[in-house]
């Protein structure tokens, strides 16, 4: 081992991971603290104060909103999460086919502008009004494929000798699906619904085209704040955003890590 | 990988037949052929057809919407997009590559808590994130006031508005995306092949420049697309980072739906986002089959 010219150069690597840490979280650190600020302004500190949480309380049309995404969000993931854990099963089981795993996984590739104009077209014409249910559709497309990537990553863990062994004693094909593959697979399922959860609620664009003009979710509510201009609220609107986000995808992390460390010591 | 094939051949055994292949492909793939297929079709068909007097569609066959798309005013917009977007793309590798490279050659321990930290502000809301950006880059923002403290400019400088702000911005949301691939195509990599190298003599520069970022150019690629794409057809940050003009074609489509009601139009610009997007899959693609096939042969 040469270390000596090898620490130097760990060293300037290091030094320039912090800076990258640095970039993605002060901006993050400067709202959460401004949402603390008395003041309200981005440009002098008036004390530590939570009075604009108080005033986000308050605020009728956005808990309105909040209530539609959250409601939106929930039934999405209900949805995408058991179409994408059959889509998971599907393609690790039954049809192994690259050019499928390719053509499927598109709608999470493809630019979501282009997805959102095409769903727009595609229920203008055929005669479908614009509503929650159109956001629900829309939304599902893509978090299924999400869903199903995520059980599938956890499906190469899968011992299948536990499910002929539930054949074996007598498990119809129905009872060893429910009370043996869904057990096991449950933390990945878990894991993909957290995201999908968190992909649905913070959607904007696919939404935005979507919703029509009277279904307002979280994030279109945020974008007419922020295009109005830089107010307080928004500050704790987007501090409480932020943090739930992380925790919901550190719990997924965590299922995600516990599953496959299970499978892999026992 | 090998447990799962063997898992697919002894499924077949326990009568894993279509019926119920199509129990687990068949939602997915009808809500796929519904709500993916039919609508991205239906662009590239109202791509040719005209716009109806009050908006919306009329079927009538035409290649106006292509030929207008090609008018300079238009033509400038999608080329500062790719420019923009090819922009965020080489910062974001020469920013994304040493730090993707420090954590794979980390302890594996520390390898997953470090990437996490990357990838973490990433599944947060775009819009927050753009929105923290105009709480910094605002004239009263705290960038100006270092840049003025620091005695670079005299007084605050308008960044909002800016490429700038708009590069700046759609790094801060794609950089993740990036470190990613990079990062999984260095760990898998190892330190054997470097190593070998510096045995037969590479300078650290030239192990790096002839052994490792070649054995990575998958992950280089992956990460370039990852980044590229999303930020090709940005709505979000150029919105609200350029002040509100039309400087990349995911304004100027939002516009055609929004504004001037023109959606053949609309459908035209985004297939143009749409065909840079496919071939840039398929080159990625070329370049993983080769890569493999190459493996394949030295293995």
């Amino acid at each position: 081992m040469r270390r000596e010219p090898g620490r130097r150069r760990d060293l300037l690597l290091g030094a320039e991971l912090a800076l990258v840490y640095a970039f993605l979280y002060a901006p993050i650190l400067v709202l959460v603290a401004l949402s603390f600020n008395d003041s309200g302004l981005p440009t002098s500190w008036g004390g530590f104060s939570t009075r604009w949480y108080g005033e986000l309380a308050r605020s009728e049309d956005l808990l309105a909103a909040l209530r539609t995404s959250v409601s939106i969000a929930l039934v999405v993931t209900a949805v995408s999460t058991a179409i994408g854990t059959l889509l998971a099963l599907g393609l690790e089981r039954t049809v192994r086919s690259t050019v499928l795993d390719t053509v499927l996984f598109l709608p999470a590739v493809v630019p979501d502008i282009v997805l959102a104009i095409g769903l727009l077209s595609f229920f203008s014409i055929a005669r479908i009004t614009l509503g929650t249910h159109t956001v629900i559709l829309a939304h599902v497309v893509f978090d299924m494929v999400f869903v199903a990537a995520i059980v599938r990553a956890r499906l190469g863990y899968f011992d299948r000798s536990i499910e002929e062994a539930a054949q074996d004693l007598g498990a119809g094909r129905v009872a060893t699906f429910f009370r043996v593959t869904v057990p096991v697979l449950l933390p990945g399922i878990l894991a993909g619904a957290l995201i999908a959860f968190t992909l649905s609620f913070d959607e904007f664009i696919i939404a935005f085209f979507t919703a029509g003009p009277t279904v307002i979710t979280f994030p279109i509510r945020i974008y007419s704040m922020i295009r109005f201009g830089v107010t307080p609220v928004v500050n704790a609107v987007a501090t409480l955003i932020l943090g739930l986000s992380i925790a919901l995808v550190l719990l997924a992390l965590r299922l995600a890590r516990r599953e496959a460390r299970r499978a892999v010591e026992g | 990988m090998r447990l799962g094939r063997k898992g697919a051949r002894r499924g077949r055994a326990t009568g894993t037949g279509w019926p119920s292949r199509a129990l687990f492909l068949g939602p997915g793939l009808l809500a796929w052929t519904l709500l993916f297929a039919a609508p991205v079709g239906l662009i590239l068909v109202s791509s040719f057809l005209s716009r109806g007097t009050f908006g919306g569609i009329e079927y009538r066959f035409t290649l106006d919407n292509f030929a207008r798309a090609l008018d300079p005013l238009y033509v400038r917009v999608l080329w500062s997009s790719i420019r923009i977007a090819a922009l965020t793309t080489g910062v974001a590798l020469l920013v994304g590559y040493p730090a993707a490279y420090f954590i794979a050659t980390r302890p594996a321990r520390w390898r997953l808590p470090l990437l996490v930290l990357v990838v973490l502000p990433f599944w947060t809301n775009l819009l927050i994130r753009t929105y923290a950006w105009i709480v910094l880059l605002n004239r009263e923002g705290l960038v100006n006031r270092a840049l003025v403290g620091l005695g670079l400019t005299e007084r605050p400088i308008a960044l909002l508005g800016t490429r700038v702000a708009i590069v700046l911005g759609l790094l801060y949301a794609y950089l993740p995306l990036m470190i990613l691939p990079l990062f999984s195509a260095i760990e898998r990599l190892g330190v054997a092949p470097r190593q070998a190298a510096a045995d037969l003599g590479a300078s650290p520069a030239g192990a790096f420049l002839r052994v490792t970022l070649p054995l990575t150019l998958p992950g280089v690629m992956a990460g370039c697309v990852f980044v590229f794409v999303p930020t090709l057809g940005n709505f979000i940050v150029p919105d609200l980072l350029g002040g509100g003009k039309a400087i990349m074609v995911g304004n100027l489509i939002q516009s055609q739906f929004f504004q001037a009601r023109d959606w053949p139009f609309g459908a035209a610009l985004s297939i143009s986002v749409l065909a840079v997007t496919v071939v840039l899959l398929v080159v990625q693609a070329r370049v993983l089959t080769r890569e493999r096939r190459l493996a394949a042969r030295a293995a």
